[in-house]
């Protein structure tokens, strides 16, 4: 049980982290009451899970817990969303069409929409690299992918996301025509 | 040709993960690769695009608080479920609330008496607030009335009305010591689902007794009625109907 030297360490080392499970949440669950509910969650478990940690890298033990709290409740509420998750080649559709997307003059929206419509497993793994900065032997640590499989990951990711990119701004084009 | 350091490796070196020797070798390579080059090239545009973006998602400043105050609850529950000694809570020093204390009384000095209603609902859901962050929900840890009440011996001079009101579904969590309008008075707290309430009581030394009401106010419920000599005020952020059936308990 956590006395309250815990709950201070906690406060300490762990809630300075809560951006960055607000941050990969949101990116896994696609969207942000889902997300901040999933947050709150995992930061409760976290809380009541800290006698297990033992000092090292607060934040990827944080995101650890926020990622695996987020892939139970998409079992529990989106199960068809993970049936395609090992499928790397299936990509998930966008939200929106791809018209309305390639119209879509501002670059932020289109991005955003691009790494939205890829599936989880590479999505994560692009936003703990490319908006956390986070290292391979942390993303390793965070995701359970082995460590010599970070770099491959990582490559196949940005390669369909750039191909993504690229179909977009290839329909964006025919539109203009 | 297809150069297979385009598509693996040359993510490692991008990303400062490659030893020494490795990075030395492929930026070798790299001289010499067009594709690579242009792979290189690719990368870096797409990292650019992402972080010129900001796409990064920060915590709300709702989901920050809805965290703090989860942290806050459960560390009241761990500490029933603990069962830690109250001495240990009793000897502590609670230094925020005396600072606490300190700043109320200041202020107490500028408050305007006709506005005495509206003023003192403000404070004690100040209190209440004041008191869910963390460490200072209580100053006695108990379930049992009978470690609460005696607490408050020699520390105010009135009995406040101290039960335990579990099998109805409010059960005591602990008491503390407050300081509200220049008087200590007694806070004890009662858990009512995932919500804590404070319950506020001091004998009345006004001349006039302070009207029962209810109302709501930044999101924090309460209720406050005079029974006998002793005014009493709840305050929470559980449901006003909770508010009344705690009420009902204390003041049949």
């Amino acid at each position: 049980m956590l006395d309250p030297q815990d709950k201070i360490r906690f406060e300490q080392l762990v809630l300075p982290h809560l951006d960055s499970a607000a941050n990969l949440a949101r990116w896994i669950l696609r969207n942000r009451p889902d997300s901040d509910d999933v947050v709150q969650e995992a930061t409760l478990r976290a809380y009541r899970f800290f006698d297990k940690f033992h000092g090292g890298d607060a934040r990827a033990w944080l995101l650890q817990i926020v990622r695996n709290t987020c892939y139970t409740w998409l079992q529990k509420n989106r199960p068809s969303e993970l049936m395609t998750e090992f499928d790397e080649e299936v990509h998930q559709r966008p939200s929106a069409n791809p018209e309305t997307l390639a119209t879509q003059a501002n670059e932020r929206q289109r991005l955003m929409s691009a790494l939205e419509s890829l599936s989880s497993r590479f999505r994560e793994v692009l936003v703990l690299r490319e908006l956390e900065g986070c290292s391979y032997k942390e993303i390793g640590e965070i995701t359970g992918i082995p460590i010599g499989t970070v770099m491959s990951t990582l490559s196949r990711a940005r390669e369909r996301l750039r191909q993504i990119l690229i179909g977009m701004a290839g329909t964006a084009a025919k539109e203009v025509l | 040709m297809n150069c297979e350091l385009a598509e693996t490796t040359i993510h490692g070196y991008f990303d400062g993960e490659l030893d020494a020797v490795r990075s030395v070798e492929f930026e070798r390579h790299l001289e010499h690769c067009p594709q690579c080059q242009a792979a290189l090239e690719g990368i870096e545009s797409l990292r650019m695009q992402i972080q010129q973006s900001n796409l990064y998602e920060h915590a709300s400043p709702e989901l920050r608080e809805k965290v703090r105050k989860q942290i806050a609850q459960e560390t009241g529950k761990d500490r029933i479920t603990a069962g830690l000694s109250w001495k240990r809570w009793f000897l502590l020093p609670t230094f925020g609330t005396l600072a606490a204390a300190a700043a109320l009384i200041t202020i107490m000095l500028f408050v305007i008496p006709s506005h005495r209603g509206a003023t003192l609902t403000a404070e004690l859901i100040d209190a209440h607030v004041r008191s869910l962050q963390p460490g200072h929900l209580f100053d006695v840890q108990s379930t049992d009335q009978h470690t609460v009440k005696p607490w408050f011996d020699g520390k105010i001079d009135f009995i406040p009305p101290v039960a335990d009101y579990a099998t109805q579904g409010f059960p005591l969590v602990g008491g503390r010591l407050d300081v509200v309008d220049g008087h200590n008075i007694a806070a004890l707290v009662y858990a009512r689902r995932k919500h804590f309430i404070n319950v506020f009581a001091w004998p009345n030394r006004e001349k006039e007794s302070i009207a029962e009401s209810s109302g709501s106010r930044q999101g924090y419920n309460w209720v406050a009625w005079q029974s006998g000599d002793m005014q009493i005020y709840l305050v929470s952020d559980a449901a006003l109907s909770d508010l009344r059936e705690l009420k009902s308990l204390i003041h049949p």
